[in-house]
């Protein structure tokens, strides 16, 4: 147990040097010393709860996915069915309970239905995406299949999670992390960020920009009580619009998303001076918007955003070239944040904020400082109790102890972790455990030494005996630390990491590199006591 | 040099002469845990409850103005209830709201709330500093409290599972019920005395659990090495050989995590005052079931020598039934 050849000596040395060297970029950054850009700089990450900035978990409705698609399914049917040569007639279309049903109205229609239905239903994925049903010899039914549902779900948030990074590098903040968390969540995490109300406003906002015509045949009264006549849809104003509080009946279909933009920008209306957003559409956009406002001049067509209408102007003349402007009672910031949501595109989700943690930069700097100053203070406790009750073996033990804790920020760098602030008590945890195994050792070489044992043997069978405590402990502390992790998000996982590393270094350092120090002395010294 | 000695060298303790009275009050103060958990309830943080934190400074004041805090923020119509509290120094406060029952499934309601109570504050605090914000919706929130009892339970079973599998199962059965006993008093103290319970403290618990532990594994490695020597001592004699032979390190091993975890819990960041003192208190539950609940079990469970001696063998069983042993 004692024999140490000398490459296991230099293996020993070199492990402790590299993960020592490597806390040193971390310590001396703390110290505001600046490490030479051409060494490489592996660096212990400040969680958000000490260097303040927006932890910010956003989620998606599933359901809303499969009610979006069921209704992009409608649009797609109708086209097909009127688009069909000759055209087929139909009616009854309903979407309800997540199936679309039509009826088509000669029992003769039903084979041609199919075939211009089969292509729009059996997309290009492996997944069986929907199922089509003939019942009542004249009735379609299509519904969504399981794995058809999920699979749109993957890819809304797939686009959403892209959406959002364009959104946050449009605010200019720096090194955001956007993540997908399980099936309809994401973690957006900036760093530094001093105004989250304007993030989570960014973020919200779904950006779904339509235009559709107005029901001008709708009654005033119905639609105030929400009434909508057939084929027509009934929405609120936006809030801060004259017109807040009250209601516009549109036509549900014939109108057009304004997903097909190149660009948007806030701008200032020259005649009122307000606010406004100037869209340029995409060539297919621009086509497809002429011909509708060519089709309607001197009617009212709405401006829809997110569900609710910013203004519903009159169409005086065609708009060709693609150029439109929206006005809706914007404050510049308004105008400035709905132009960044129109560029990055519309969500194909809503998002709505389910956990937000926000910490400013004053309060993490001064947890960092008093949790030093308490790590200070219990360290110095821990090696005074410690040199007090083992002499040289306490020694020993606290220089392990300070190697350790080197060591442990090391290996934190290397692994690119993050310190948060149940991290600095995991810190101190590990401080006042790890010399646990010292005196467990430390304990055993004196009741070695009073059952009569040589120096030599009393430590030797110290550090074996011992052995199998210490290891037993810390399996048991690393089993409760991998679930402390697995439970734990964030702030308490950076506490999991710290104590699960902090288990590994603590073996080595109090274990591994005492024994070396103390046969080390034992050969030098050849002492024929032990003042243990 | 003369080296410190806490523990006097050879003491010979009666620890389990007293182990019935001891062990009705751990029961007894198991079951008193358990009926305030599910009497009182926890104080559950914006973690376990939904709703949210705001921690603010109020940066050129003395003091900050707890009493009219109250009112501004209780006069708003999104919010019942507020808890406000100094949190650190003495212009800092603590506002937390609990999610009304309105909000269930609207996910949105919690982050509402933040708006209206901070736009409040600043309209009559300009300079405060608004210092951090939890904002925890009722989905997450539930979430929060079902994984906590998930993680808790694996624990527990995963290093009673270890300890059945290094030791006896005996002893297995006795760290289930050491943690067992760690976990409840823990969590009756957080009743009684309602402290904010919140994701920092199952943390806390966690630690806890495998730090708890490592006392107890010195005796039992104790007690199975005594097992072997001594093959002819009463059980209860020879257990209280091991813990007498043991405590040294059950004194030292305790009191330098004490030591380490003090000035934490005095000078340390206030975010962090849960947590630690979880820990500590811990510690000491921890401690005091290593020697007296983890032990004693083992009498009960009629732990013996030959649990760690090999089988008979054939041989030997002929031996015994010619001396008619058997």
């Amino acid at each position: 147990m004692l024999e140490f050849p000398l490459w296991r000596k230099i293996w020993l040395w070199a492990l402790t040097l590299f993960a020592v060297l490597a806390a040193l970029p971390t310590i001396l950054s703390s110290a505001n010393v600046q490490w030479p850009e051409s060494l490489p700089d592996p660096m212990v990450n400040l969680g958000l709860d000490l260097a303040g900035g927006s932890h910010i978990l956003l989620e998606a409705d599933p359901a809303q996915v499969a009610e979006t698609r069921l209704e992009n399914m409608e649009e797609s049917v109708r086209s097909a069915m009127n688009n069909a040569q000759p055209a087929i007639r139909f009616g009854d279309m309903s979407t309800r309970d997540g199936q679309l049903a039509w009826m088509v109205d000669s029992p003769a229609d039903v084979d041609r239905t199919r075939e211009e239905i089969l292509p729009l239903v059996n997309g290009t994925g492996l997944v069986q995406e929907w199922s089509l049903q003939v019942v009542d010899e004249t009735r379609f039914v299509l519904r969504q299949s399981d794995e058809g549902a999920e699979q749109a779900v993957t890819n809304a948030m797939d686009s959403a999670t892209e959406v959002v990074r364009k959104r946050i590098d449009a605010l200019g903040t720096r090194e955001p992390t956007i993540i997908r968390q399980g099936d309809t969540r994401i973690v957006v995490q900036v760093p530094g960020l001093q105004d989250a109300d304007q993030l989570k406003a960014l973020l919200g906002q779904t950006a779904k920009l339509e235009f559709k015509l107005v029901d001008l045949q709708a009654l005033p009264a119905n639609v105030a009580a929400g009434v909508a006549p057939p084929g027509s849809q009934i929405f609120p104003f936006a809030e801060g619009t004259n017109e807040e509080g009250q209601f516009l009946a549109v036509k549900r279909l014939g109108g057009i998303k304004g997903d097909n933009l190149t660009d948007a920008r806030q701008s200032v209306d020259p005649q009122t001076n307000e606010p406004v957003v100037s869209i340029q559409f995409d060539p297919e956009g621009g086509r497809r918007f002429a011909t509708l406002t060519e089709q309607n001049v001197n009617k009212p067509f709405a401006i829809i955003l997110d569900g609710k209408v910013l203004s519903a102007p009159n169409i005086n003349e065609p708009i060709r070239g693609g150029a439109a402007q929206i006005s809706g009672s914007f404050t510049a910031d308004s105008a400035n944040q709905l132009a960044i949501s129109l560029r990055s595109g519309a969500l194909p989700v809503d998002l709505t904020v389910v956990e937000e943690r926000s910490v400013g930069p004053e309060l993490g700097a001064e947890s960092i400082r008093l949790g030093m100053i308490a790590m200070l203070i219990g360290s110095f406790a821990v090696i005074a109790l410690m040199v007090a009750s083992y002499g040289r073996f306490g020694v020993y033990a606290t220089a392990a102890l300070a190697i350790n804790v080197l060591m442990l920020l090391g290996i934190m760098a290397v692994l690119n972790t993050t310190l948060t602030l149940p991290g600095i008590a995991g810190f101190v945890l590990t401080v006042g455990a790890a010399v646990d195994a010292n005196v467990l050792i430390n304990e055993r070489i004196r009741e070695e030494r009073k059952r009569g044992r040589r120096v030599i043997a009393a430590v030797e069978n110290g550090y074996k005996e011992a052995s199998r405590a210490i290891y037993d402990a810390n399996i048991t502390n690393f089993i409760a630390g991998v679930l402390l992790f697995l439970f734990g998000s964030g702030p308490v996982r950076g506490f999991a990491v710290v104590l699960i590393i902090g288990l590994f270094t603590s073996v080595f350092t109090a274990v591994t590199l005492t024994r070396m120090w103390v046969a080390g002395w034992l050969r030098k010294a050849r002492p024929q006591d032990l003042n243990v | 040099m003369r080296l410190l000695k806490l523990v006097p060298d050879d003491t010979n303790i009666k620890f389990l002469k007293w182990r019935m009275p001891f062990y009705v009050v751990s029961v007894l103060l198991m079951i008193a845990s358990w009926g305030l958990v599910l009497t009182q309830g926890l104080n559950y943080g914006v973690d376990f409850a939904g709703g949210q934190e705001i921690r603010a400074t109020f940066v050129g004041e003395e003091t900050a103005p707890v009493v009219e805090l109250r009112d501004t923020v209780s006069a708003l119509d999104e919010v019942e209830d507020p808890v406000i509290q100094r949190f650190g120094d003495p212009n800092q406060v603590s506002i937390r709201v609990k999610l009304p029952p309105e909000a269930e499934g609207v996910p949105e309601f919690a982050d509402k709330m933040t708006v209206a109570i901070t736009d409040a504050i600043k309209a009559e605090h300009p300079d405060v500093r608004i210092d951090g914000v939890d904002s925890v919706s009722g989905k997450v929130s539930g979430e929060f409290r079902e994984k906590a009892v998930y993680a808790l339970l694996a624990a527990m079973l995963a290093i009673a599972l270890y300890i059945w599998i290094r030791f006896e199962w005996q002893f297995g059965v006795g760290a289930l019920f050491a943690l067992a006993h760690d976990v409840s008093l823990t969590l009756g103290f957080f009743a009684l005395f309602q402290l904010e319970f919140s994701l920092q403290i199952i943390a806390a618990i966690l630690a806890i659990i495998g730090y708890s532990l490592n006392d107890t594994i010195v005796v039992y490695d104790r007690i199975r090495e005594n097992l072997k020597k001594y093959r002819k001592m009463p059980l209860p004699e020879l257990l209280d050989l091991s813990v007498n032979e043991t405590l040294a390190r059950t004194v030292m091993t305790s009191l330098t995590l004490l030591v380490a975890l003090v000035p934490l819990l005095l000078f340390g960041p206030p975010s962090l005052f849960g947590l630690v003192a979880a820990i500590t208190l811990g510690l000491f539950v921890g401690t005091y079931s290593s020697v007296y609940m983890a032990a004693p079990i083992l009498i009960w469970l009629g732990v013996n020598s030959n649990s760690f001696v090999p089988e008979e063998t054939v041989a030997d069983k002929q031996e015994k039934l010619a001396r008619g042993e058997m």
